[in-house]
């Protein structure tokens, strides 16, 4: 179980603007620690946004992620009050599930 | 021969043709770039994330007193957190000194918690192994006086005193390369890297660098204290590294402090 998200959602003209900050380490498997050890990779393969049960926004990610990841994107409809769902996987087989509601 | 000759000249001439139109393109500066860069991710810094540890910290009961933080005074009476950073480096009567955020927390958590010193002092900075609680803490804090004008005090003789020693530390030369903090940061429009460094002699370049930190560093992925910026400022200039929340850091601070006084305080804030 990942550490929290924070999403904002909010809706203007009838275009939804979802922001989500992501918490995880991504790390690329080519660093290496102080004693000069490989760091494993560890990144988000999968994210995954839904409102109302409609998909709408997918992404498959890799090593070139930064670490916390920030994303922002938009989509037609949507309306105050109803919920963003947004979902992560990562190569280690985690995931995270957080959810916004939607403010005018 | 003379064909290389030929081709050489019409290299030259395909190289200051690219120049040129490089030179039309990139009207925008270096510095322009950078800020619209700091526009695009001021939105979802990963500094909040430090900020809510550090709420959490302050109010759940902890160190072998089994205490929380709630009672602690940082200046503005017990448990109060609002504004308080706006008034920080300030003489506290209690232990007779002038004290910064984070030695003032360290008060607090020694004295109310009962955690010994040197188990927060051994490591008082967070790394990629572990996050510092003193550093999420003081994250938590300065994020409680955001959009509130600085208001560093000098009228206390000691606090007076603090300030004249930190002016002094700021422009002391010494070390193996005979630096000064004002070496980098007493000069506009001059670089040493690429991006500009306030001019602490500037007060708007004073309110603006000291309003923006502590900060989640980008390209260390950590949030980065206050004490942390110094100690790492004395680093660069091949100093002794200054022991956690020791005199002369809180000095310069609060030389640091005052300059910006009267800004907005923005913090924590988010840099490259």
């Amino acid at each position: 179980m990942g550490n929290p998200m924070k999403i904002r959602a909010s809706v203007k003209d009838g275009v939804t603007e979802v922001k989500v900050l992501m918490q995880h380490e991504m790390a690329t498997g080519l660093g290496k620690d102080a004693e000069g050890a490989l760091i494993p990779a560890w990144f988000i393969t999968e994210v995954k946004a839904q409102h109302q049960g409609r998909t709408v926004m997918e992404a498959q990610w890799g090593q070139s992620i930064s670490k916390n990841p920030y994303v922002v994107f938009r989509f037609k409809g949507g309306a105050a009050g109803e919920k963003v769902t947004v979902t992560w996987i990562d190569n280690k087989g985690d995931s995270r599930i957080d959810e916004a509601v939607i403010s005018a | 021969m003379r064909t290389s000759n030929v081709s050489k000249a019409i290299l030259v001439l395909a190289l200051a043709a690219s120049h040129m139109a490089l030179a039309a393109e990139t009207e925008v500066s270096d510095s322009d770039r950078i800020a619209q860069y700091r526009e695009m991710i001021s939105d979802g810094n990963p500094a909040d994330f430090d900020e809510m540890a550090g709420e959490t910290l302050w109010k759940t009961p902890g160190g072998p007193n089994k205490a929380s933080l709630e009672t602690c005074d940082l200046g503005k009476g017990a448990g109060v957190v609002k504004g308080v950073y706006t008034a920080l480096p300030r003489y506290f009567k209690d232990t007779g000194k002038v004290q910064d955020l984070e030695s003032r927390l360290l008060t607090c958590m020694t004295t109310i918690q009962g955690i010994p010193e040197e188990a927060i002092t051994a490591k008082p900075f967070n790394s990629d192994k572990k996050k510092s609680d003193i550093s999420s803490l003081a994250t938590y804090v300065v994020g409680q006086s955001k959009g509130m004008k600085m208001k560093v005090s000098v009228r206390h003789p000691k606090e007076k005193e603090a300030y004249e020693i930190g002016k002094r530390i700021f422009n002391y030369r010494a070390g193996p390369y005979d630096f000064a903090c004002s070496t980098c940061h007493a000069t506009s429009n001059v670089r040493i890297r690429l991006q500009d460094l306030p001019n602490f002699n500037v007060k708007k370049d004073a309110q603006s660098a000291y309003s923006s930190w502590p900060a989640y560093r980008v390209s260390q992925g950590q949030t980065r204290s206050f004490q942390w910026r110094l100690n790492d400022c004395f680093r660069q200039q091949r100093f002794p590294e200054p022991k956690f929340v020791s005199e002369a850091t809180i000095d310069l601070a609060m030389f640091l402090a005052v300059s910006a006084n009267g800004v907005e305080y923005a913090g924590p804030g988010l840099k490259r």
